[in-house]
C-alpha cells in the first residue's frame, strides 16, 4: 500500500506538471489552480505513506526492470526516507498554496505554466531522490531536481542579477553532481552493481574515507556547507518566494539525506569522519550567521541562515559519527536525533520565514530591510507568524528550534562529562558547545534586527506606510507553519517520535530506544518549562490588564529623550543595529564602508553605506573561475571553426593511438 | 520542599539586593542613602500608576515586559542554592536556563525597537552585541563545572561542588567564579559595563532600552532585573563559598548571606571604578572568556 501511495503521488505530480504546460490549460487558463490542486493532491498520499512507514517501522521496496545499463527502477521507503518524504511533502504542499496567491502579481506579464510545471517536477524529483535505491536512478532524480529548481530560479530571467544567480547555481549544482558521479562509479565498480543494498565497501579504511569525502563534497554542495555555499545567497533571493522556501526549507536537505544514506552504506565510520562534520558544521554555522548579520536584503539574509542551520545539523551528525566511532552509542543517538530533528524544524521555520519575506517584499516593493519599518500595523498576521518563526530560528524556547539544539547540546555535554580522556571526543563536544553558543547569540541578534527593523517602529518610506496584508492563501501557509513551530516545541517528546524510527535504522535500535526513553523524559521537562512560561505570561498579562483598568491610560509620541520632532529616518536601521557586532567580527566579514562627508563648513549631504560581499566568492571562487576561463581562452587557438582542421585533429589522434598500439 | 523555600526567598528578597547595592554605594560615598526597602516602594508605586503608550508601538511593546519577566521567573526555578537543588531540575537544565534568559533579552530588545526611537535602538544594538560574548562565557563556564563534577544539571553540579572543590576543581572553580562575576556585571547592566543610575546618556544600554516603559510595565521590568541579579549572584555564591555544614537551614543562611555579600561586592566595584568606554567592554568580556578557557585548560591538564 505504501508503495502504491508513493506511485500515485509521483504520477499525480508528473501529470500535474504536464497539464500545466498545456497551452491555455484545462482550468480555463488558470494554471495556478491546476498547479496547486495537483501539488496538494500529490502531497497527501506521500504524507500518508510516510506516516504509515514511520508508525510501523517496516521498509517497503519495489523493483522494476529499466532498460538502461546498470540501471534498475529500484525504489524503497524505509523510516529514513519516510522522514524526509514527510518533510518535503509538507513544505511543498504549503508552498503550492502560498504560490497561488504569490504568483498572481505576475499573471499579467508572464505565462505561469512553466513555473508550475517545474514546481511539481521539483517536488516529484525530490521524492524520487529520497526513495531511489539505484545509483543511476538516484543521479537522474538528482539532476532533474537540480534542473527544475534552476528553471524556477530563472523565473524572472529578464533581470540580469537573476540570470547571474541562475548561472552560479547551475555551475555549483553540476560541480556537486560530478563528485556524486565519481562516488557512485567507485561504489559500483567495487560491487558490480549500482543498487544501494548491494554496495560493498572493502574493510580497507582508505577507500571508505575517499568515498566519505566525495559524499561530503557532492552532497555538501547541495546542502550548502561552507565554502560550497556560494550559490545559496544568490539563488534564494532570485527565485520566487514559495520556491525559495522549498529550496531552502527542503531541497538543500536532500544533501543531508544523501550524506546520511551514503554514510550508512560505508560501514563503521572512522573517528576523523566525525571530526570533519563537526568542523564543517562549526565553520558553516558560525560564518553563515555572521554573513547573515551583514546583509540588508531580507531574502539574502535568510539564505545565509540556511548555511548556519545546515551547520547545526552537521554538528549533530558529526557527534553521531564521533559517538559511534569512539564507543558512545547513546550520545551518538542523541546527536543523530538532534540533527535529524533539526532537519524538520528548520524546514518548518525557514519556509515560514521565506513566506513572510515574500509577503513583506511584495507589500513594501523592495527586499531592502533598511527602507521598511512599521509593517506590523499594516500586516499583523504576517508579523505574528514571522515573529514566531524568528524566535524559533534563534532556538528560543518554547519554540521548536530549541528542542533539536537541546538534543545536540545534551550529546555534547554527554561527551564532555562522560568521555573521560581529554583530546578525543571531549574536545569534539567542547567545539560543538562553543559553536552552538556563539551561533545562538548571533542568531538572536540577527533576528532581533530583522523583526525589529522590518515590522516595528515607523515606516521609512511611503510605500512601506501603504503596505497591505498578504492574501488569504499566503496567510494560511504562514499561520499553519507558525502553529507547527509552537506545536513541535511544546510537544517535543512527540516530535522526537518522527525521527526515532530513522535513528533506530541507523544505529543499534535497543540503544536508541533506551536513549529515547531518557530523552523523552527530559523533553517532557522542556515541555513543562514551555507550558510554565506560557502560563506565567498569561497570568502576568491578566494582572497587567487588571491593574490598568480604571486608570488613566493615554497615548502620545515616543518620548525620545524629549526630542520634539522625531522623524522616521532617525530610527536605527538594520545596518546600524548590526554594526557593533559586525565591527567586532570585521576580521572575518571584511565589510566595505563608503563614507561621503561634505568638506565645507555647512555640509549639506553626508552619506554612509556598507556592503559585505562573500569572501569565499571573492577570494576563492572568482579567482578559480577566472583561471579556468583564462585557460579556456588559451586553448582557444586549437578551435578555429574550420572543419578541415578538426578532421586533421581526428586523423592525428587516430595515428598516435595506432602508433601506441603497435609499439 | 526546602528548595521551594529557596525559590520563595528569591522571589521575596531579590529587590532587597538592589537596595543593598544602593546603600553600599551611598555609604562609600559618604551619603546616608535611600532606605534599604526603597526598591519595594518603587515597585508598589509603579504598580499603582496608569499607562502612557507611544502611538508608534504595537502589542510587542506591551508583551515585552510580561514575557521577559515570565522567562526570568521560570529560569529562577532551576537555580540551586545553599546545597539545595532547584525546584525544577533535569540534565541540561542550564542550557534551558541560558536560553530562557536569551528569550527575555530577545523580547526586551524587540520591544525597545518597537518605539522607533534612535536611543532605544542604540541600547538594543549594544545589548545584543554584549550578550553574544556573555552567553558563550556562561556556557563554557558551566561546561568547565560539568567536566569537573561529571554532572549535567545545575543541581547536580552545585551539589557536588563542595565535595570536589578541594581536589580537582579547586583553582578552576575560582577562575570560573571570576568570569561569572564579570558576566553578572554585564548581564545586569552594572558598572563598568553600564550605569544603572543614568538614563539619558547615549552610552547607556539597559536603561535606555526601557525609556518608554512606565507604570506596571516598568515594575515588571525592574522586578525581572532584580530576579536576574539574584540568579547570577546565586550561581556566583555557590562557586565562591563551596562550604557546607550539612545542616540545611544553616547552609541556606550562609548561602543567602553570600548572595547579599555579592551585592555588597557589586556596590564596592561600582564605587571604585568608572564605566568603561563602550569599545572596551567587548575586550573585558573576551578577557572573561580567556579566564574561562584557562580554567578549562586547568581542568583538562
Amino acid at each position: 500500500m505504501v508503495m502504491g501511495l508513493m506511485m500515485i503521488s509521483l504520477a499525480v505530480l508528473l501529470a500535474g506538471s504536464g497539464l500545466c504546460l498545456l497551452p491555455g490549460g484545462p482550468a480555463g487558463g488558470n494554471t495556478s489552480r491546476t498547479g496547486v490542486i495537483t501539488g496538494v493532491a500529490g502531497a497527501v498520499p506521500a504524507i500518508i505513506a510516510a506516516l504509515v512507514v514511520l508508525e510501523t517501522g517496516t521498509a517497503v521496496s519495489l523493483r522494476l526492470p529499466w532498460p538502461v545499463p546498470f540501471g534498475s527502477f529500484y525504489v524503497a521507503v524505509d523510516p529514513l526516507s519516510a522522514f524526509f518524504i514527510l518533510t518535503i511533502s509538507l513544505v511543498c504542499a504549503l508552498a503550492a498554496v502560498y504560490g497561488t496567491a504569490y504568483l498572481d502579481a505576475y499573471r499579467a506579464g508572464k505565462n505561469l505554466g512553466p513555473a508550475w510545471a517545474f514546481f511539481n517536477l521539483l517536488f516529484a524529483s525530490m521524492l524520487l531522490v529520497v526513495i531511489s535505491r539505484n545509483g543511476l536512478l538516484f543521479l537522474v532524480a538528482w539532476e532533474t531536481m537540480s534542473l527544475s529548481s534552476f528553471f524556477l530560479v530563472m523565473f524572472e530571467h529578464e533581470k540580469q542579477e537573476v540570470r547571474l544567480a541562475g548561472w552560479v547555481y547551475l555551475v555549483a549544482a553540476h560541480a556537486g553532481q560530478a563528485c556524486l558521479m565519481f562516488l557512485f562509479v567507485f561504489l559500483g565498480r567495487q560491487s558490480g552493481t549500482l543498487d544501494f543494498d548491494a554496495f560493498t565497501v572493502p574493510p580497507g579504511a582508505a577507500a571508505a574515507g575517499v568515498l566519505f569525502l566525495l559524499a561530503v563534497a557532492g552532497f555538501g554542495a547541495k546542502a550548502g556547507f561552507l565554502p560550497l555555499h556560494v550559490w545559496l545567497p544568490d539563488a534564494h533571493p532570485a527565485a520566487p518566494s514559495h520556491v525559495s522556501a522549498v529550496m531552502s526549507g527542503v531541497m538543500i536537505k536532500t544533501g543531508i539525506y544523501g550524506l546520511v544514506r551514503i554514510i550508512s552504506l560505508l560501514g563503521m565510520p572512522a573517528q576523523w569522519w566525525g571530526w570533519t562534520l563537526i568542523l564543517v558544521g562549526a565553520v558553516s554555522g558560525v560564518m553563515g550567521v555572521l554573513f547573515a548579520l551583514a546583509q540588508h536584503d531580507i531574502k539574502r539574509l535568510l539564505a545565509y541562515h540556511s548555511v548556519e542551520n545546515i551547520g547545526i545539523i552537521s554538528l549533530g551528525l558529526g557527534l553521531w559519527l564521533l559517538g559511534v566511532s569512539t564507543g558512545h552509542p547513546a550520545l551518538a543517538a542523541l546527536g543523530l536525533m538532534g540533527g535529524l530533528l533539526h532537519v524538520i524544524n528548520h524546514a518548518v521555520f525557514k519556509s515560514l520565514l521565506f513566506f513572510g519575506a515574500g509577503a513583506v517584499a511584495h507589500a513594501a516593493g523592495t527586499r531592502n530591510m533598511d527602507v521598511m519599518g512599521g509593517l506590523a500595523k499594516r500586516m499583523p498576521r504576517t508579523a505574528l507568524a514571522f515573529g514566531i518563526g524568528s524566535a524559533a530560528i534563534c532556538g528560543l524556547p518554547p519554540f521548536n528550534g530549541f528542542v533539536s539544539e537541546f538534543l545536540i547540546y545534551l550529546a555534547a555535554f554527554g561527551l564532555i562529562t562522560g568521555a573521560g580522556v581529554p583530546g578525543g571526543p571531549m574536545a569534539g563536544g567542547l567545539i560543538v558547545l562553543a559553536a552552538l553558543g556563539l551561533i545562538g547569540g548571533l542568531a538572536a541578534a540577527c533576528f532581533a534586527k530583522v523583526f525589529g527593523i522590518v515590522f516595528l517602529g515607523e515606516p521609512r518610506t511611503p510605500q512601506a506606510a501603504e503596505a497591505h496584508e498578504a492574501p488569504a492563501a499566503m496567510r494560511f501557509s504562514m499561520i499553519t507553519l507558525a502553529v507547527l513551530c509552537i506545536a513541535l516545541g511544546l510537544a517535543a517528546p512527540l516530535a522526537v517520535r518522527l525521527v526515532l524510527p530513522a535513528a533506530g535504522q541507523l544505529l543499534d535500535s535497543a540503544q536508541v530506544s533506551a536513549v529515547s526513553l531518557m530523552a523523552g523524559g527530559l523533553l517532557w521537562k522542556i515541555s513543562w518549562g514551555g507550558f510554565a512560561f506560557i502560563a506565567v505570561s498569561g497570568f502576568l498579562w491578566g494582572l497587567r490588564r487588571r491593574l490598568l483598568t480604571g486608570r488613566v491610560n493615554t497615548t502620545g509620541p515616543t518620548w525620545d529623550c524629549g526630542y520634539a520632532a522625531p522623524d522616521s529616518r532617525m530610527q536605527y536601521t538594520a545596518s546600524s543595529f548590526a554594526w557593533p557586532v559586525i565591527d567586532m567580527f570585521k576580521w572575518i566579514i571584511r565589510p566595505k564602508l563608503r563614507v561621503s562627508v561634505g568638506q565645507d563648513f555647512f555640509p549639506r549631504r553626508a552619506g554612509l553605506s556598507s556592503h559585505s560581499s562573500d569572501p569565499f566568492r571573492r577570494n576563492l571562487f572568482d579567482p578559480l573561475f577566472r583561471a579556468v576561463s583564462e585557460l579556456a581562452r588559451r586553448t582557444h587557438v586549437l578551435q578555429q571553426g574550420r572543419n578541415q582542421l578538426y578532421v586533421l585533429y581526428i586523423a592525428v589522434t587516430v595515428l598516435v593511438l595506432l602508433l601506441v598500439k603497435v609499439k | 520542599m526546602t528548595s521551594i523555600i529557596n525559590l520563595l526567598l528569591a522571589l521575596m528578597l531579590s529587590p532587597l539586593l538592589i537596595g543593598v547595592i544602593n546603600r553600599t554605594k551611598a555609604k562609600i560615598a559618604g551619603r546616608r542613602g535611600q532606605p534599604l526597602l526603597q526598591p519595594y516602594h518603587d515597585l508598589v508605586k509603579l504598580m499603582k500608576k496608569g499607562s502612557v503608550y507611544s502611538t508608534t508601538t504595537t502589542r510587542v511593546f506591551r508583551l515585552g515586559p510580561v514575557a521577559s519577566l515570565a522567562a526570568v521567573l521560570v529560569a529562577v526555578t532551576m537555580v540551586p542554592s545553599g546545597g539545595m537543588g532547584g525546584v525544577f531540575s533535569f540534565a541540561g537544565d542550564f542550557v534551558f536556563m541560558a536560553y530562557l534568559l536569551g528569550l527575555a533579552r530577545f523580547v526586551t530588545v524587540i520591544a525597545a525597537l518597537d518605539t522607533g526611537s534612535a536611543f532605544e535602538g542604540m541600547g538594543a544594538s549594544r545589548e545584543v552585541q554584549f550578550a553574544i560574548l556573555a552567553e558563550i562565557v556562561l556556557l563554557l563556564g558551566l561546561a568547565v563545572l560539568a567536566i569537573g563534577t561529571g554532572e549535567t544539571s545545575l543541581t547536580g553540579i552545585y551539589g557536588k561542588l563542595w565535595v570536589s572543590a578541594a581536589s580537582a576543581l579547586g583553582p578552576a572553580s575560582l577562575l570560573v567564579a571570576f568570569a561569572f562575576l564579570i558576566i553578572l556585571l554585564t548581564e545586569n547592566a552594572r558598572i563598568p559595563v553600564d550605569d544603572p543610575n543614568t538614563h539619558l546618556e547615549l552610552t547607556m544600554i539597559h536603561e535606555v532600552m526601557v525609556l518608554d516603559h512606565g507604570g506596571v510595565d516598568l515594575a515588571f521590568i525592574q522586578y525581572g532585573a532584580a530576579l536576574k541579579l539574584w540568579l547570577f549572584a546565586a550561581l556566583l555564591t555557590g562557586l565562591a563559598i563551596p562550604f557546607r555544614t550539612g545542616i540545611v537551614s544553616l547552609d541556606m543562611m550562609v548561602n543567602t548571606a553570600g548572595i547579599f555579600a555579592a551585592a555588597i561586592l557589586v556596590g564596592f566595584i561600582e564605587s571604585g571604578m568608572a564605566r568603561l568606554r563602550l569599545l572596551n567592554v567587548p575586550q573585558m568580556l573576551i578577557a572573561a572568556l580567556a579566564v574561562t578557557v584557562a580554567s578549562l585548560l586547568w581542568i583538562l591538564r
